[in-house]
């Protein structure tokens, strides 16, 4: 399902988090909001999700306005950027919660917390606390709960922003071959480039409440359209291939 | 941090709606329909029912008590909480907890047990009535009394700001050459002033208002031992509506002025603290 | 108040032992002679005479008995319909921005600051036979002042901050980030309240209930104006604590007043107790930050 942003503008106060944001997400895609801090990525997220209200401009979910319906109402599958899992149920309930707040028989939420626990490679996890879980592993819960109800869009704060390096790495990798699995539209906030070009086929760089840059990340990386992108980007190497063959 | 939009999370209009409505209900229309009945009556007649010989003697009384009591709780409580804090001992959760006892025990409880050991066969009185000290029925046993219910306040003010304080500061003041008066007047004390003043302020406010234990162990004579709150219900007993109403608004006018100095007091507090 | 989060520190830090044990035992001394011994004493002269002359004086006298029944009805009416505003209202203030915040914040603290005794008049003026609705109760045969409605009232107006003051320092640092995934997650507003705020919330709720229930018990002067104190009913267990005394009747007095010791020390203990789950709460809070980052 293709996401349309319009105009999208967004005040706090006296500062400007957003500046008359345009952008399309194609359906099945994944793209990456790319920026510092305050540049305005993780509020754009947040209005795509319901999550805040744009003071101007409009939202489509494929065609359909949505600029006016709440989050509960878009379904979509937002992932936090401190998982805000909750932490008085177990990994269970908390992958359940979507499914039993939409009435489910226990037998089919049995059903497909398996299935989505499966996914993120949780088996045998169901009884354990938040708090006895490693961050990585809290994120990939967040992630089997915010897909449990089939959202038509998949939304991820700084997913992995918390996390040791090694673990963002195998993380990075994994949620590129869910999105392969699932081919859910996801968008992805990142302050991290290398995460942004390994992870993405769009990214978007943004800067102080404005669009700096859309392509993939060759073109962002090859040629950067501002000066801020030039700057921004450009502490890493960028290499494009195909596997021909694998050993072993 | 961004402000919450009030769509996002749902129950705004009804929560706060809710609350506007029981708070309009059960607060605000009894205070105004003090102040409007108090409001009609004659400037004269007002100043009369509030400003005579046994008024003046009442206000004295409450003021010059609660003054004492709070002053009283000062010191002792800075004992307690200094005690309680840096030292330890048997027990010390117990006393810990029994400090709110105050709090918690019924104002009616501590006057009526307050002024059976005061008096000439009371436990403590045995001791204390040979030697003149009159415990109840008497000033003292209003300030005894008053001590007692506002205990808990400067105790629990300045017991997180005390346990707060790094021990680094008293290592470095002694490394510098201070001695213990010297590290505890100059270095310990300065930054328990404000929670000793905040609660200072709140076990005045309370004494100020406190009715059920005086009244026990006051003997509720006038011109001696009457507090405004007993003179108030004096009044009332008497039909004399008007009178109270207007002694009552009196007190809510002091009391609403110490209220808006606490919040001041507690606001700069905070502002020292950080 | 807020129990507070730091551990006590060891002893031993410095001071120089005289000055320790003289100090703490003066502090000692002054619970003792403060708190512990009017506890003491109490309890003393209620089972002076032996326990059946205590039974006798709780259980044998009507006008007892129904003081405790009323104060078993009063207290808990009080304590429910602040627990509901509570709620509410915390959630209004904590998790929302609106105009008049601070207003609704200084009002809130307002019954905390007016003497009982005002408070017990003011409900006079509104509906006692010359009150602005006297005459229309009268005409309608309802009555608020000296019977049990007014002392619903009256005692729900004393103890109406504790819940709330409680609450919002609560929801406050357990933060609003588990709500919205709720709602994201297609939860509506009651959905969300149940599986997910209260379960957060609760300890402080119980908390700022236990606080409310022992002021509201324990309550005198505002009831005192507000009741009439007619024996057998309209009295409280304070106020029936006050009558025994005017009539001469100390043990049975002190019998009363046991009972409501006995209560306020339970309140202590579980109080005690649940300030310790609420630490918990917070602490978990805290090092498992649900809180939104920068951008």
């Amino acid at each position: 399902m293709s996401i349309t942003v319009k105009n999208i503008s967004k005040r706090f106060g006296s500062f400007t988090a957003l500046s008359h944001v345009s952008l399309d997400v194609r359906s099945g895609g994944l793209l990456a909001l790319l920026g510092p801090s305050g540049s305005g990525k993780t509020t754009l997220l947040r209005i795509i999700a319901g999550l805040e209200t744009a003071d101007d401009g409009v939202i489509l979910y494929e065609d359909e306005e949505v600029t006016h319906r709440s989050a509960r109402e878009r379904n979509v599958g937002f992932v936090f950027q401190h998982y805000a899992l909750f932490r008085h149920m177990n990994v269970f309930e908390n992958v359940a919660f979507a499914l039993r707040v939409r009435g489910w028989k226990q037998g089919q939420v049995r059903e497909r917390v398996g299935e989505l626990l499966r996914l993120v490679r949780l088996e045998g996890y169901e009884k354990r606390r938040p708090s006895q879980l490693s961050g990585g592993q809290r994120q990939r819960v967040a992630l089997a709960r915010a897909l449990a109800a089939q959202p038509r869009v998949l939304l991820l704060d700084e997913p992995f922003g918390a996390l040791d390096a090694k673990v963002r790495q195998e993380l990075r990798k994994w949620l590129r071959l869910l999105h392969r699995e699932i081919h859910c539209t996801t968008v992805l906030v990142t302050h991290d480039q290398e995460e942004a070009f390994e992870v993405a086929d769009r990214v978007v760089v943004m800067n102080h409440g404005r669009i700096e840059q859309v392509g993939s990340p060759r073109d962002v990386f090859e040629q950067p359209a501002t000066a801020f992108v030039r700057d921004f980007v450009g502490h890493v190497n960028v290499f494009e291939g195909r596997v021909h063959s694998a050993v072993g | 941090m961004a402000t919450l939009n009030r769509r996002v999370l749902p129950g705004f209009s009804l929560s706060l709606g809710y609350a506007v409505c029981y708070l309009g209900l059960l607060v605000l229309i009894p205070l105004a329909v003090c102040f409007l009945k108090a409001a009609s009556l004659s400037a004269s007649q007002f100043w009369d029912a509030v400003w005579n010989e046994r008024t003046r003697a009442a206000y004295a009384l409450t003021f010059g008590a609660s003054l004492a009591a709070a002053s009283a709780n000062v010191l002792l409580g800075l004992l307690v909480v200094w005690v309680l804090v840096r030292y330890s001992f048997p027990l010390k959760r117990l006393f810990d907890a029994l400090v709110d006892l105050p709090f918690a025990l019924p104002t009616a409880v501590a006057g009526l047990v307050y002024s059976s050991l005061y008096v000439q066969n009371g436990w403590l009185g045995q001791f204390l009535v040979p030697l003149g000290i009159e415990g109840a029925y008497s000033r003292l046993g209003i300030v005894l009394v008053l001590t007692f219910t506002g205990f808990p306040f400067v105790v629990r003010t300045v017991q997180p700001v005390l346990e707060g304080l790094e021990p680094e500061l008293e290592e470095a003041a002694s490394t510098l050459g201070a001695n213990r008066w010297q590290t505890f007047r100059r270095v310990l004390l300065p930054p328990l002033v404000p929670p000793l003043l905040t609660g200072f302020a709140l076990a005045f406010a309370r004494a100020l208002g406190e009715y059920g234990s005086v009244v026990f162990i006051a003997g509720n004579k006038p011109f001696h031992t009457e507090i405004a709150p007993v003179l108030i219900v004096a009044r009332l007993e008497e039909f004399a509506y008007g009178e109270a109403t207007a002694l009552a608004v009196l007190l809510l006018v002091m009391s609403f002025t110490l209220l808006g100095a606490i919040n001041l007091l507690e606001r700069w507090s905070k502002s020292r603290a950080t | 108040m807020q129990p507070s989060l730091n551990p006590a520190r060891s002893a031993n830090n410095g001071d120089p032992w005289p000055v320790r044990w003289g100090l703490t035992l003066a502090a000692i001394a002054v619970l003792t002679v403060l708190v512990i011994v009017p506890v003491v004493n109490v309890f003393y002269q209620a089972f002076g005479r032996g326990a059946a002359v205590y039974w006798h004086n709780l259980f044998g006298d009507a006008n007892t008995r129904h003081a405790v029944l009323l104060t078993l009805i009063v207290a808990p009416s009080a304590v429910l319909a602040n627990l509901v505003f509570g709620v509410a209202c915390a959630w209004a203030i904590a998790r929302f921005r609106f105009p008049g915040r601070a207003v609704l914040l200084t009002l809130i603290d307002l019954p905390f600051s007016v003497s009982p005794v005002v408070a017990g008049l003011m409900f006079v003026l509104l509906f006692g036979l010359q009150g602005y609705f006297g005459p229309w109760l009268r005409d309608h045969g309802l009555k608020i002042i000296f019977a049990t409605p007014g002392l619903i009232l009256t005692t729900a107006f004393v103890t109406l901050p504790f819940v709330v003051r409680e609450l919002i320092p609560v929801m406050e640092a357990v933060g609003p980030e588990e709500d919205l995934a709720a709602i994201s997650l297609g939860a509506n507003g009651w959905q969300m309240f149940w599986r997910v705020t209260w379960p957060n919330i609760r300890w402080g709720v119980w908390y700022g209930a236990i606080l409310c229930n022992a002021r509201a018990m324990g309550e005198f002067g505002a009831v005192y104006v507000v009741s009439g104190h007619i024996a057998g009913r309209t009295d409280t267990m304070p106020l029936r604590v006050e009558k025994l005394f005017q009539e001469y009747n100390t043990p049975g007095s002190f019998a009363v007043a046991s009972v409501l010791t006995f209560l306020a020390l339970a309140t202590l203990a579980l109080k005690t107790w649940l300030e310790r789950r609420e630490r918990q709460e917070i602490a978990e809070a805290l090092t498992y930050p649900n809180t939104r980052g920068e951008e």
